[in-house]
């Protein structure tokens, strides 16, 4: 059996222990395909343990309905309750009819609300998957640019600043950055509005409009209303930032690691005796080859960028998976809760595969 | 090496010989290895990660009120009171002194790294060694299991364990244990396939089959031999992890998985009480703990970067003159392939 995985050693902040690939070649190595279809496989068993982790812990506390209602409810209606929606049968059968829903699609019924838990997932994935993609523009927008400037300067007071600022950028806890954001441009500039996803209005018209896709910058543009869309745009603009930064500084590392790696190896110094420009040299040959291992830490970025995604959303009251998640827990809904943790094992999962894929075909050595 | 070194360069340990006693000593080493920037970068860290540590022994000492306070002698503090001579950062919007909540914070955060950390390297590193030891489908599963966890968002996981540990918030020492036991179901797997690695490794050395073939015991082995130097990154992980530490109980803190107030201090509790008084202008009651948040992790960050750093052949800056660049300090994560230019496989999965 073998395996591979795209680890960074060290909890995602250690520079030049850039991703892992383990493989294990056998005779030379198979090819692209066997690869391709040893790593898809490997999903279900990944997102199979997630998923039986979560269930085991969340029942470690008993069942959803004590744990949303005991208390509130007399004692025999509590009972029945719990018989009724099958929380009394054994525990096996209850997660093997867990499974077998699982991959029929259907994550169960909200007790808070009595949602479709499929449905509500769907609702404020969109809001969530449009906040994660502006906040990875931000990041790469900040962060490769930077991080090259670094390199090339570096040991120089320039790459100090950078570096600190990389540091800053996370050690920052996101919720910290958006306060701070918040205070400073939305409450005492006025810029910027202070939370949500759009003003009342813009919210309403978008949500009213045929077929939308909960992602309010395609309404927007389907819509076609300049305000609407600069609306949206302003809305979008903080929690962006603060979530954005958060992976731009583990970009900019990233890549001044990388680059100062490519800048000091073999072909750029034979590039560099041949009479190349500084300048080219670090553009063409030192920069494109430092950022293969960005492809493969993105996999573990979406990690990082679900769980601050959480803690930006309730920041900002961005109306997405993670508010949702503080709301459940908050009301005690478990099956809601698993409902979205087992979405985000899906996620993890899915990206990682899609990474390893993308990384196995620019660089060959990735491959079984 | 025949250029006339500064007299008190630290490439007079010739021969790339250890160099004894407290010079030795993991960060001493590094500290007297490093230069320029790097030295100033190590420098601040520690000098962060000290001021921590030091406020949080004394945090009796230094707060001006109990950190559960509501009134003095002459009467009740008030809430959202601005910063003045009696409550030099203001008070929160619970009736707290701001100040006395930021210092008090410090100790538990203090707690939650030392619990947490401690647990997952005697955990991670336990099941490390015996995964990497005896490999088999033990091996095999443990590295699965430890994989799916490690690429799993952290902060929704130690939600989920907070809710099995104590259903959300709980008194000092319950929300202590809990945020900890939580960070530790992350830290595990990292632990566990760093040790792993090394000891896949070290199994292979000349000095580990010689013991064998003198008779030592597998315990002897693994105790002596393999642990003994499976476990020298781990300084660096732990500063690094030390911080995520703080993250971590900061994120579940902001969530409502923190202590109670009249439990214990906590920055990012007293961050989400104060997440209201943004919008009303009122500054100090976020800014302060949120600061406290930031230079930590910034302190502990640097220190563990710089480590990182000077491990690492590429990164290192050389002193200028003539040292040995063979000194390599004995932190990195990776240690033998860090010098390797390519990405490729550090680690070197062997057993899988």
């Amino acid at each position: 059996m073998t395996t591979t995985t795209t680890e960074l050693t060290g909890g995602g902040a250690a520079p030049g222990a850039a991703p892992v690939a383990a493989a294990r070649t056998r005779g030379g190595g198979g090819g692209l395909g066997s690869y391709l279809l040893v790593r898809f496989l490997l999903i279900f068993p990944t997102i199979f343990i997630l998923v039986t982790t979560v269930f085991v812990l969340m029942r470690l506390t008993g069942d959803p309905i004590t744990a949303a209602q005991g208390g509130r409810l007399p004692a025999a209606e509590l009972a029945a309750r719990i018989k009724a929606a099958g929380y009394d049968r054994p525990i096996l059968v209850q997660y093997w009819e867990y499974l077998t829903q699982l991959v029929r699609g259907d994550f169960g019924t909200a007790l808070s609300d009595g949602r479709k838990v499929t449905e509500m997932l769907t609702t404020f994935g969109a809001a969530t998957l449009e906040l994660a993609f502006y906040a990875l523009i931000v990041a790469f927008v900040v962060g490769i640019p930077l991080g090259r400037l670094a390199a090339y300067l570096r040991d120089r007071w320039p790459d100090a600043v950078l570096r600190v600022f990389a540091i800053l950028c996370y050690a920052t806890p996101v919720f910290f950055a958006g306060l701070l954001l918040k205070l400073v441009f939305a409450v005492n500039l006025g810029w910027l509005p202070v939370a949500g996803r759009a003003s009342t209005g813009a919210e309403i018209e978008l949500q009213t409009l045929d077929g939308s896709t909960g992602i309010y910058l395609i309404d927007a543009l389907r819509l076609g209303d300049g305000e609407v869309l600069s609306d949206v745009l302003e809305h979008a603009v903080l929690p962006a930032i603060a979530l954005g930064l958060l992976t731009a500084g583990v970009f900019l590392r990233l890549v001044r690691t990388n680059v100062i790696g490519t800048l000091g190896s073999g072909y750029v110094e034979a590039a560099r005796s041949r009479g190349v420009s500084e300048r080219r040299l670090l553009r063409k040959h030192a920069y494109r080859p430092a950022l293969i291992p960005i492809v493969t830490v993105i996999g573990l970025q979406i990690a990082l960028l679900l769980g601050g995604a959480v803690l930006t959303e309730t920041t900002f009251e961005w109306k997405g998976l993670g508010f949702q998640l503080v709301e459940y827990l908050q009301a005690r809904d478990f099956v809601a809760v698993q409902g979205i943790v087992v979405l985000a094992a899906v996620i993890v999962a899915v990206v990682n595969f899609v990474v390893d894929v993308i990384a196995a075909l620019i660089d060959p050595r990735v491959r079984y | 090496m025949a250029t006339v070194a500064t007299p008190q360069a630290p490439a007079v340990e010739a021969g790339g010989r250890r160099p004894r006693g407290w010079r030795g000593l993991p960060v001493v080493r590094q500290l007297r290895q490093s230069v320029g920037l790097q030295r100033g970068m190590l420098v601040a860290g520690l000098l962060l990660t000290g001021l921590f540590l030091l406020t949080a022994l004394f945090a009796p000492l230094l707060a001006p009120y109990e950190y559960n306070q509501l009134r003095d002698p002459a009467g009740p503090f008030g809430a959202q009171q601005a910063p003045s001579s009696e409550h030099w950062l203001g008070t929160t919007v619970g009736g707290y002194d701001v100040l006395s909540r930021v210092i008090w914070g410090s100790r538990t955060a203090l707690l939650v790294i030392v619990a947490a950390v401690l647990m997952s390297i005697v955990i991670g590193v336990l099941l490390g060694l015996v995964s990497g030891y005896f490999g088999g489908w033990l091996d095999r599963v443990l590295v699965v299991i430890a994989d799916a966890i490690y690429a799993f968002p952290s902060l929704l996981l130690a939600i989920v364990v907070g809710i099995v540990l104590n259903g959300g918030e709980s008194s000092l020492a319950g929300g202590i244990m809990a945020a900890a036991i939580s960070i530790t179901v992350i830290f595990v797997p990292q632990y566990l396939r760093v040790v792993r690695a090394e000891t896949v490794r070290i199994k292979a050395e000349a000095y580990v089959e010689s013991a064998r073939v003198i008779g030592a015991g597998q315990w002897r082995i693994m105790s002596r031999h393999v642990f003994r130097n499976a476990t020298r990154t781990l300084p660096l992980i732990l500063t690094l992890n030390a911080s995520e530490a703080i993250l971590t109980l900061a994120g579940l803190g902001f969530l409502g998985f923190g202590i109670e107030p009249t439990a214990a201090a906590e920055w990012g509790y007293d961050l989400q009480k104060a997440l209201s008084d943004v919008t009303s202008g009122i500054w100090w009651t976020s800014v302060f703990p949120g600061l406290a948040i930031v230079l930590v992790v910034l302190g502990l960050t640097l220190v563990g970067e710089s480590l990182n750093d000077l491990a690492d052949p590429r990164l290192r800056t050389r002193r200028r003159g003539g040292t040995s660049p063979a000194d390599v300090a004995e932190t990195s994560v990776v240690p033998a392939a860090a010098a390797v230019p390519t990405e490729l496989d550090p680690a070197k999965e062997v057993g899988l």
